[in-house]
């Protein structure tokens, strides 16, 4: 059987991406835009809506009130339990991120206040290391809790993952029992958690707190699947759906309360954290 | 380089001869399985030794959750469905009699043929196989009946249908279950503890772990395709990662190994079940009389504790 020649399709067609695209262009639509645009737009973009990564600290300015955010525990470090190493060791896999977003680790964590209410907040950053909860990021989350049921306020997470860090092995597991146990005494204290998933909250992330919210709230396009698309395609071969594991279809399947886009975000949040406090 | 799992054993070991006349026999079982579990210490597992329990923890003719089933208990009731959808046969669940008392007990069941494998769908559990542990759980926990788990499952199903249906809450949730019971719980790695299909039914109070399980946060294929871009470096990934017993006792994830015949559990059905049940009515009896909101704070704690960090 001789082959069908396509390539009359591709006239025209734009060149394929050559190397990486810039931060600042959308992956969607191609526009691109200046900082100080993206910083207006709360970083969407405004040709196709298309939500762009937010850095940890970027989030936090977004969410809470100016200069009420003060920062707990960023002194904490991973320490390499199994001096893992792979093509490179984790030990400068781990300096090299922290030189690159400024982070301890990939999340940050302290008290704020929202439109005047207290709360926590447990920020977690994509750009370090894929957003991969490793031993600190479990401990910070843990803190997090301590600190909510501390001060009788609302703890607000925002995942932003790939899942458990595989550099630390059975440990980063073991992140997954550790940050539920905190949630649950959260639970028994009787303290609100809101828990907002960003993309992608996928694996390890998905599997323990950030589905544990009182409330949950995702990111319009967010991916938020336990097993990625590649892993389902390969090992299942099935036809995956083009909306599979988003954010619209796991409202639609009943998974989160609500896909808010991001400009709502900080008056949604606000609202929770005032039905949360005065519930009290 | 003694690590600090050796130095605990050693000073659990140094307290045990000591009140040897004290306790009597059950002493002196335990002080055997101590000196069996620091000989195995004092040498660190090379990574021959580490790819050979990857090896045996997926021998095709290991004992698998109902082997042990078989052996160990009487009057075994099977629980079936997770009594809103499914009944996910991934997972087996039920009730029986354990050394003179109910108990209640989950695990994962591989298959031994491919039809068998195929209806288990290779002890990879979709949601409702989750929702079934947890009702087995809450079971449990209205009646007292100690909790019995059996981690053996390459992961957690990774399919269209089980994303639709909240795989990654259900076994959020299961764990959250577990880790709100006032019932003593035992889980026990028998064959792969892989990643969060294999911790949604392993909050326990007392996590054991059989001499050549492997226990990890991603199979040894799935870590080399990402971190070596090709899963044929599996070796070298769980070289790495190092999923074997001894690294996970010095890491304080389990509590105890649990020991296998010499040439493996696959040898010999028989003996490996004597072993385990011998070590979960250990850790029973370390459990039993502990009232059960302590038995839930230390179980949170426990798990609290778990990480290293500076």
């Amino acid at each position: 059987m001789s082959r069908i020649d396509v390539s009359i399709e591709h006239k025209g067609a734009p060149e394929p991406q050559q190397g990486k695209r810039h931060a600042n262009t959308c992956p969607k639509c191609e526009s691109h835009y200046r900082d100080d645009e993206l910083e207006q737009t709360l970083n969407v973009c405004g040709q196709c809506g298309h939500h762009f990564a937010v850095p940890a600290r970027t989030r936090i300015g977004q969410l809470v009130d100016e200069g009420s955010f003060v920062e707990e525990a960023a002194e904490l470090r991973s320490e390499d339990p199994l001096g893992f190493f792979d093509l490179r060791p984790y030990a400068e896999r781990l300096a090299e991120a922290e030189l690159k977003t400024g982070l301890g680790d990939a999340m940050v964590i302290g008290q704020a206040a929202i439109e005047g209410r207290g709360c926590e907040l447990a920020v977690m950053d994509f750009t370090f290391m894929g957003g991969s909860m490793g031993s600190v990021v479990g401990e910070k989350f843990s803190r997090a809790c301590d600190g909510a049921i501390e001060r009788n306020v609302p703890l607000v997470s925002v995942s932003a993952s790939g899942g458990a860090r595989m550099q630390e092995g059975i440990l980063a597991l073991m992140q997954l029992p550790k940050t539920v146990a905190a949630v649950e005494d959260l639970r028994d204290a009787g303290v609100g958690l809101i828990s907002v998933l960003t993309h992608p909250t996928t694996g390890g992330l998905l599997a323990s707190f950030a589905s544990l919210g009182d409330v949950l709230i995702a990111e319009p396009g967010a991916l938020m699947s336990f097993a990625g698309p590649r892993v389902v395609q390969q090992t299942t071969r099935e036809k995956l759906p083009d909306d599979f594991g988003l954010a619209e279809s796991n409202y639609r399947f009943g998974h989160v309360d609500a896909v808010v886009p991001r400009a709502e975000l900080r008056a949604t949040v606000a609202k929770l954290v005032r039905l949360f406090s005065d519930a009290r | 380089m003694p690590g600090e799992a050796e130095l605990r054993l050693r000073e659990r070991l140094g307290k045990l001869k000591n009140a040897g006349l004290l306790r009597g026999a059950r002493v002196s079982g335990e002080l055997e399985r101590l000196q069996r579990q620091l000989d195995k210490l004092e040498h660190e597992p090379t990574d021959e030794d580490i790819w050979r329990s990857v090896e045996l923890a997926r021998h095709q003719d290991r004992p698998y959750t109902l082997d042990y089933v078989g052996r160990l208990f009487e009057d075994f009731f099977e629980l079936h469905g997770d009594q809103s959808r499914a009944d996910d046969q991934a997972i087996v669940a039920g009730i029986a009699r354990f050394d003179e008392r109910t108990v209640a007990l989950i695990g994962q069941q591989k298959g031994r043929d491919i039809k068998e494998r195929t209806r288990r769908s290779f002890g990879m559990a979709y949601p409702e196989g989750y929702r079934k542990a947890m009702r087995t759980m809450e079971l449990a926990d209205r009646h007292g009946f100690p909790l019995l788990t059996f981690v053996d499952t390459p992961g957690a199903y990774p399919g269209v249908a089980a994303e639709q249906h909240g795989q990654g809450g259900a076994i959020a949730r299961s764990q959250a279950a577990m880790l709100r019971l006032q019932i003593p719980t035992v889980a026990c790695v028998i064959g792969e503890g892989g990643s969060g299909g294999a911790i949604a039914i392993a909050a326990a109070d007392r996590v054991l772990m059989q001499e050549n399980a492997i226990y990890s946060v991603i199979s040894p294929e799935g870590c080399a395709a990402i971190l070596w871009r090709d899963a044929g470096e599996a070796r070298k990934a769980a070289a790495a990662f190092k999923p074997d017993a001894a690294h996970c006792l010095e890491l304080g994830v389990v509590d105890a190994i649990v020991p296998e015949p010499a040439a493996g559990a696959h040898s010999d059905h028989d003996e490996a079940a004597r072993l385990l049940g011998e070590s979960i009515q250990e850790a029973l009896n370390d459990l039993d009389g502990v009232p059960g909101d302590d038995l839930k704070r230390r179980r949170r704690a426990r798990f609290r504790s778990l990480g290293v960090f500076a």
